[in-house]
């Protein structure tokens, strides 16, 4: 179990959220106009490091934001949480 | 080295047990193989043993970076089926259960395969309907499979609670008889010892750090014992598969993710079965020790450690408390973890890949110990003959190009779901 510092509700527990998978790599904004090769990269394939992980998080037992977070996937540390609304990648 | 049998038992019981070999030697690395396998886990050592037997390969090295058996193979809650509906999968597996049937004898190692059958639980007429389809799926590829009603269930396992009053009454289930268990280190064991027979090197301590390429292909590996040449390179790292295929620049639709695994104080002889709950998720037998031992869901987020969180446990335990109410006073004695790959549609990937000479056995999932037999020959095939036997045609890399994806579950690329 770790927290996750959400910005609206502060720090609570990580069974709060629900896992929204690695935050790299946006849907193609116009699906008719993308190729194989993009639309493979989106869907399927994960850099998957051992280390520093971006990731998306929804607070689903709280403010309901989803959450872009920072955290070492060895030791769970959480580097760093904010909501996806505020841009950025 | 001699073979285990009654009559060599007896021979160094009048000895004194003092003159039993070590199980496989230690050798140094030798500066050149005809083929390597990374990774000492069942898989690894199954690739290299059928590389030996089946394809007259001398030339051989496992190369593991920590022990044998010390990752996922040694830490799964070993059990072994080939109830699935998806004919690729079917076919794949059932070959794996007819291999385990034989692999005692063939290896000469007691693996301890335990055909003690496979159940199912539905809790919900729907569900049970879902059992019929994949029952039938299953019978359709030669695979056995019984549907049984609640009467059956209480029949075939009594222990369990399948009262009305129960917290998800039971209303059927589907079996596999020759579904089971068995040892997973003696797996680890009886493949490295009948491999190192053939001459393969299993060389342990030996982390693979890179992998050099040249206009060829694959030419050699990076080790934490020095540079190896190799043309011929299959990875077999469970749960690594991203980072060592990152080494040669290939990316995977893979997330690692940890299991978790644990085991009850041993008691007596309780469950002569392996029983799933399909209201939630559990699955438990009983060890030859007499504990239970129980795993349920992946902790649900991308995890490189070997640990995971309380809420699974509680979560396990409550099942197996909802099903066995019997079992409310017994202690969990120890829980752990595994590190697996969980591919974009929930199926493994065995096969080539991009870079000649490089060769993928992984994404391997909640699932993989039950496959080790089947894995590791069609591995040692596609490694032999640089293509794809029959059985892993399907199993490929580039089914997530093509988009002919093995997506049982019905998930999608939601490998947390999976
Ligand atoms: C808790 C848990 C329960 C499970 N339950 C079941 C079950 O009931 N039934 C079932 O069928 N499956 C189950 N599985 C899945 C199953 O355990 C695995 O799919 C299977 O054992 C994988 O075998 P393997 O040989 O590929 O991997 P492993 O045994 O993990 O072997 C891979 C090896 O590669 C080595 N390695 C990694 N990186 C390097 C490197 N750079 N250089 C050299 N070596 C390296 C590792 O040290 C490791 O020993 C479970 C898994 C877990 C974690
Ligand atoms: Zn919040």
């Amino acid at each position: 179990m770790f927290l996750i510092p959400c910005p609206h509700c502060g720090p609570r527990a990580e069974s709060e959220f629900s896992y929204g998978g690695d935050a790299k790599g946006s849907r193609p904004a116009v699906p008719e106009e993308s190729n194989d090769e993009t639309w493979i990269e989106y869907l399927y394939l994960r850099d998957n490091p051992k280390g520093g992980h971006e990731e998306l998080w929804q607070h689903v037992h709280g403010c309901r934001r989803w959450l872009r977070v920072s955290r070492d996937v060895v030791s769970h540390a959480v580097n760093g949480c904010r909501d996806v609304a505020e841009g950025g990648s | 080295m001699s073979s285990y049998s009654l009559a060599n038992l007896f021979r160094h019981g009048l000895g004194g047990h003092k003159g039993w070999k070590p199980a496989w030697r230690d050798p140094e690395p030798k500066a050149e193989y005809d083929a390597i396998i990374v990774g000492g886990g069942g898989h690894g050592l199954a690739s290299a043993y059928y590389l030996a037997k089946n394809h007259g390969f001398t030339n051989i090295a496992v190369l593991e970076k920590g022990w044998i058996g010390g990752g996922n193979t040694g830490r799964n809650t070993t059990i072994v089926r080939s109830n699935y509906l998806l004919d690729a999968n079917a076919k794949f597996y059932e070959h794996g259960m007819k291999l385990w049937e034989g692999l005692s004898q063939d290896l000469n190692f007691n693996v301890m395969f335990s055909q003690r059958g496979v159940l199912n639980l539905a809790h919900s007429k729907g569900q049970l309907e879902t059992f019929r389809r994949r029952g039938n799926a299953m019978r359709l590829n030669g695979v056995d499979a019984e549907l049984l009603n609640r009467d059956d269930v209480a029949a075939f396992c009594p222990e369990l609670d399948i009262s009305k009053t129960a917290r998800f009454p039971v209303e059927g289930g589907l079996l596999q008889r020759r579904g089971g268990t068995a040892r997973h280190d003696a797996v680890a064991w009886g493949y490295a010892r009948a491999a190192d027979r053939r001459g393969v090197d299993i060389i342990q301590n030996c982390e693979v750090t890179g992998i050099r390429r040249d206009q060829r292909g694959v030419a050699g590996l990076e080790t934490s014992r020095g540079y190896i040449a190799c043309r011929r390179v299959g990875l077999a790292v469970a749960g690594h598969s991203s980072q060592l295929a990152a080494m040669a620049d290939v990316r995977l639709p893979i997330e690692s993710h940890v299991l978790q695994a644990m085991v009850s104080e041993p008691v007596k002889p309780c469950l002569d079965t392996v029983i799933t709950f399909g209201a939630a998720h559990l699955y438990v037998s009983q060890s030859d020790k007499g504990e239970l031992v129980m795993g349920g869901d992946i902790d649900g987020y991308n995890s490189y450690a070997q640990r995971g969180n309380l809420a699974i446990i509680e979560h396990v335990a409550a099942c197996l408390v909802a099903l066995f109410p019997q079992f409310s006073r017994l202690r969990i004695l120890r829980t752990w973890g595994g590190i697996m790959d969980m591919t974009m549609d929930g199926s493994p990937i065995i096969g080539t890949t991009p870079v000649p000479g490089l060769f993928l056995n992984g994404g391997w999932c909640y699932g993989g110990f039950k496959a080790t037999p089947a894995s590791g020959w069609v591995f040692a095939h596609t490694m032999a003959t640089g293509q794809p036997h029959a059985l892993n045609a399907d199993l490929n890399l580039d089914r997530f190009h093509t988009g002919r994806v093995l997506d049982e579950r019905g998930a999608g690329p939601y490998p947390w779901l999976h």
